[in-house]
């Protein structure tokens, strides 16, 4: 698995979003640009899993985003948390999106 | 031979249990299943609680502030402790302190005032260093970093994996080989600060483990000072052991937290879930499903207790500590399988504890000395250390 999500970005429409899978997992959401905007997880409580939560961004988008890619994952929280930290590492700090909501300690990342 | 705790010991269990379920549960159950902390919030004021309680640095002997409890009480509250979802390797999300790392204790004075006493003030933070990608069972002969002398101290060169931690670590004991061509005796411990321009951490190293995870880092041209060895040169795989010899009884009762917990929620669900006409408790093979909880718990937590009795008598307890850890990180993972079974589907739903139990449970017959290499070192102190 490698470090950064590398998948293509997918349009966030009802369409595209109604397909995803009811799983665990993370997520992030870009702008028009391709520039990551939000980084989130569906977790064990998340209601319908990464559907669920990408859903959520149909009707309060996070500022900018426009398209979304997903990772089905068991370990959730430890990839959130790596894929927050190694976008600080990239751009100095977490996602817009993120800014002012509840985040775990993040550590820091120097990925090769 | 009494096996009846204190008076003492009873109060501070009551009042321990009392903590995790009036405090802990309550706000494990609004947090997603897989979490390891809890808000600042509520962090900062259970911690408050704790040390109103007095047992705030559980670990921290009482020469540098800690309450200076004894290896039984320790147990006693290790089983106690865990008894929640993330239990295992977040006891209370660590509200109850953390003594650190132990082999700082003996470091020298300048060593204690600028990295122990801040790391016991909750100030800095450490990480463990021993473990490399090619072993980390013998760590003797499986280390391949080295510390090369250099004009003004050493040059260190090499990786690490499974490192927890190190991430959010101010500093780390970093364990390297000074001397090739003595084995054991020729590696080293330095401290070393996570600032040094060639320390890295490379990725997590994503596991079974829902908390505390692991990464992996390299150190490339990393340049420290002598002043950075921890104890003496070419002494590093003593100080290693030592740790890991005095921590294996703790780490062998908190496996047994869960499965308290699991076995008293199996009683209660099988007493209460009917099948057929009739309670799950009146079939003959969930009675001995409980019963051979019951006799694994009991077993397990004697063992813990005599290893923790040993150590606090100054005997020799490395291979009552062995045992305990072999013993009771297998029979936490046997309850903990029953219990899932006798709660069926919802056994495995994160709905309840039990998944993230045997999960985590499992790396428990790994961590701090696989199983196997327990059962290694018992046989070399029952045959002796002779035997080809």
């Amino acid at each position: 698995m490698a470090i950064r999500m590398t998948k293509p970005w997918t349009p966030l429409t009802p369409d595209t979003v109604k397909k995803l899978t009811g799983q665990m997992g993370v997520y992030q959401f870009a702008d028009s640009k391709g520039d990551c905007v939000f980084i989130g997880f569906a977790g064990g409580r998340s209601l319908f899993g990464l559907r669920g939560e990408v859903e959520k961004a149909l009707t309060a988008p996070p500022e900018g985003a426009t398209q979304f890619r997903v990772e089905v994952n068991q370990q959730y929280t430890t990839r959130y948390q790596e894929l927050l930290m190694v976008h600080v590492h990239d751009h100095g700090d977490v996602p817009a999106g993120n800014k002012g909501k509840p985040l775990p300690q993040l550590g820091r990342l120097s990925p090769a | 031979m009494n096996l009846e705790p204190t008076e003492e010991q009873k109060a501070i269990i009551a009042q321990v249990r009392r903590f995790v379920r009036e405090e802990i549960v309550p706000l494990e159950d609004k947090l997603d299943p897989d979490a390891s902390e809890l808000a600042a919030d509520d962090y900062a004021r259970l911690v408050a609680k704790v040390k109103a309680m007095g047992l705030y640095g559980l670990d921290i002997p009482a020469d540098f502030g800690g309450p200076g409890i004894d290896m039984t009480t320790r147990v006693l509250l290790a089983i106690e402790m865990g008894q929640h979802r993330a239990g295992i390797y977040a006891p209370c999300y660590g509200v109850f302190g953390t003594a650190g790392l132990a082999q700082l204790y003996e470091a020298t004075e300048e060593q204690k005032e600028k990295y122990l006493r801040p790391m016991l003030r909750g100030e800095k933070k450490g990480f463990f260093g021993l473990t490399e990608p090619s072993g980390g069972s013998d760590p003797a002969r499986a280390i391949r970093t080295r510390a090369v002398k250099s004009n003004d101290g050493w040059v260190i060169n090499g990786s690490k994996v499974f490192i927890s931690g190190a991430d959010k670590a101010d500093f780390g004991l970093v364990f390297a080989r000074t001397d090739p061509e003595r084995g054991r005796g020729g590696v080293t411990c330095f401290i070393v600060e996570t600032s040094n321009p060639g320390f890295h951490v490379r990725r997590i190293v994503h596991t079974l483990r829902s908390s505390h995870y692991a990464t992996e880092l390299s150190f490339t041209d990393m340049k420290v000072s002598d002043s950075a060895i921890l104890g003496t040169l070419n002494n590093g795989f003593a100080i290693a052991n030592e740790r890991l010899s005095r921590q294996r009884i703790p780490y062998a009762a908190q496996c047994l937290a869960p499965a308290y917990k699991a076995h008293e929620m199996a009683l209660d669900y099988a007493k209460q879930r009917e099948t057929f006409g009739a309670v799950l408790a009146s079939r003959q093979a969930i009675q001995w499903m409980l019963v051979d909880n019951e006799i694994d718990l009991r077993q397990s937590t004697l063992m813990c207790l005599a290893a923790a009795a040993k150590c606090d008598r100054n005997e020799p307890f490395r291979m009552e500590a062995g045992l305990a850890k072999i013993v009771a990180s297998e029979a936490a993972g046997r309850i903990v399988d029953r219990s899932m079974q006798i709660f069926g589907g919802y056994g495995m739903t994160k709905d309840f504890p039990f998944e993230r139990w045997y999960r985590e449970l499992r790396i428990r017959r790994v961590g701090e000395g696989p199983n196997e290499v327990q059962r290694h070192v018992v046989a070399r102190d029952l045959l002796g250390s002779g035997l080809k």
